[in-house]
């Protein structure tokens, strides 16, 4: 339970420096990849080499600074509050801090404002509503608050299995079987979206912070295995709001 | 914008986003857990790391990705490009191979970078004692992403309904959940959704939008989303095949070896 304590002692100066190179590796691809192809294939020079230098050193201090960090304090908290939700024994408030947790970071999402935009302005065209700017931010924000709803439901749902230890794919089985269904009633403008919702919702910082509560749960809960039972709250995180962004779609026909 | 003041921006629009998250587990851990958290000065100084770090991070690729993900997005999707080397005079879907193929290397290298998939990885080979590979897992999502994206280009040329390629995928995952590892599973669920944040996204959909925009016949707003459904059903399927290929090779050199103990 506490093995992520002993992980990196932050006085000991080599662990960034580890990290910093292992930073530079994981960046390395994109490099490669945008040299060959903005100097072989398109035969053009860099528009400005000096901001992609200066970008590319941030990007690479920023992984660094986050990889470390994350290994002293999301990792931690998580895996700290599933043991003391574990502890405490009530159901209840776990899925209460389920809940808030899934729909808090997915309200303020700037992906997901982004594409709720998005999504006003297409069914704008479409005359599915009204053009008018406020018809459109009603639109918008209505989409807004169905996504953060989906995503606190999902965190219940896979939280609640972990406490009964149901098998995942069964419960995924039934999410894909509502998605099909689901496309075949949902206005055609809206799928796109729909489909799209699903990854846009799983944050930098909820990823690691929902990962470290599921495998801590599933470790402090007697007869779970943190493998089997551990993962999957993204799984649902991703799946719900496709379900609930077509039944958005359809209430607006 | 002066350097200076896109990070201290950056960094404001960071805490904004942080904040519900910390306000919910201070709530929390004030009023249900009640129990003072312990090492709070090494949290507390964690937290400010994962803070910086996002901020340069995103002020990173603001400077120095983005643009160039975005203006080579353009380039390559340009019907001057794509006609150069077009013999015929209408392009075909075949004339857009380099997209296909920036698509496929973009998708991989990109999710490569992903912090959040980084993050889930060491978790997991943390969680299987080493049984899962750090390396392992990152490789078969890229490859996931990578063929996700590029098959979503060649769909967005040719112009099909996306569900003609979800719902099969989702069948697919569906029989590949029976055979693979029951260990895996809930892992490779998890792989797709992780994929699709900070860095793979705005290239990606930069990309779409300018496909939709420049091939006859196809409406940006209603063909240029998608790609990220793409980007996170593959995973799933690569990452199960991850597990059964290394299940497989592990069972094949037992059965060597027990052979070999044969007299």
């Amino acid at each position: 339970m506490r093995q992520c304590f002993r992980a990196i002692n932050p006085l000991n100066y080599k662990a960034p420096l580890i990290t910093l190179f292992g930073s530079f590796r994981d960046l390395l691809p994109i490099l490669v990849v945008v040299t060959f192809f903005q100097l072989v294939v398109l035969g053009q020079p860099f528009p400005d080499l000096l901001g992609l230098l200066t970008g590319t050193v941030l990007v690479l201090l920023g992984l660094t600074f986050f990889l470390y960090g994350l290994e002293i304090s999301l990792f931690p908290l998580g895996d700290n509050m599933a043991y003391a939700f574990a502890r405490k024994g009530s159901v209840f408030w776990l899925l209460a801090f389920g809940f808030a947790l899934g729909f808090g970071t997915t309200i303020a999402e700037p992906a997901l404002i982004a594409v709720s935009d998005e999504a006003a302005k297409v069914m704008a065209n479409g005359k599915i509503i009204p053009d008018t700017g406020p018809s459109r931010q009603q639109y918008a924000d209505g989409l807004r608050v169905t996504v953060a709803f989906s995503v606190g439901a999902a965190i219940v749902t896979g939280v609640y299995r972990i406490v009964r230890g149901w098998p995942i794919h069964i419960m995924i089985m039934i999410g894909y079987l509502l998605v099909v269904i689901m496309t075949i009633l949902a206005p055609r403008e809206i799928i796109g979206i729909a489909y799209d919702s699903g990854g846009v919702t799983t944050s930098t910082i909820t990823v690691p912070l929902v990962t470290a509560l599921g495998v801590g749960l599933a470790s402090s809960i007697r007869g779970r295995n943190p493998m089997v039972d551990g993962f999957g709250l993204i799984a649902f995180a991703s799946l719900f709001p496709m379900i609930f962004v077509m039944g958005y779609g359809m209430l607006y026909r | 914008m002066n350097l200076p003041l896109h990070i201290l921006d950056t960094m404001l629009d960071t805490v904004i986003d942080v904040l519900p998250i910390t306000a919910i587990i201070l709530l929390f851990q004030v009023c249900v857990i009640r129990k003072a958290l312990p090492n709070i000065r090494r949290l507390l100084t964690g937290f400010a790391l994962v803070l910086i770090g996002l901020t340069l991070f995103l002020v990173g690729l603001e400077k120095a990705l983005f643009p160039i993900g975005r203006l080579m997005a353009a380039q390559l999707t340009d019907i001057g490009f794509i006609l150069k080397d077009s013999l015929s005079a209408p392009p075909t879907w075949s004339s857009y191979y380099w997209v296909y193929i920036f698509a496929f290397c973009i998708g991989a290298s990109t999710t490569i970078a992903e912090p959040s998939l980084i993050a889930v990885a060491q978790k997991a080979n943390h969680v299987s004692g080493g049984a899962i590979g750090i390396w392992g897992l990152r490789t078969a999502v890229a490859l996931g992403v990578a063929i996700g994206i590029a098959l979503g280009t060649w769909r967005i040329v040719v112009g099909l309904p996306i569900h003609y390629f979800i719902i099969p995928g989702y069948v697919f995952v569906v029989i590949q959940t029976y055979f693979a590892p029951k260990v895996i599973v809930p892992l490779a669920y998890d792989s797709g959704g992780v994929t699709t944040s900070t860095v793979t996204v705005p290239i990606v959909a930069a990309l779409g939008l300018g496909l939709a925009e420049t091939v006859p016949g196809r409406d940006p707003v209603l063909d240029g989303f998608g790609l990220i459904a793409f980007a996170s059903l593959f995973p799933m399927i690569t990452v199960m095949g991850y597990a059964q290929g290394s299940t497989w090779l592990a069972s094949r050199q037992k059965g060597k070896l027990q052979y070999s103990r044969q007299p």
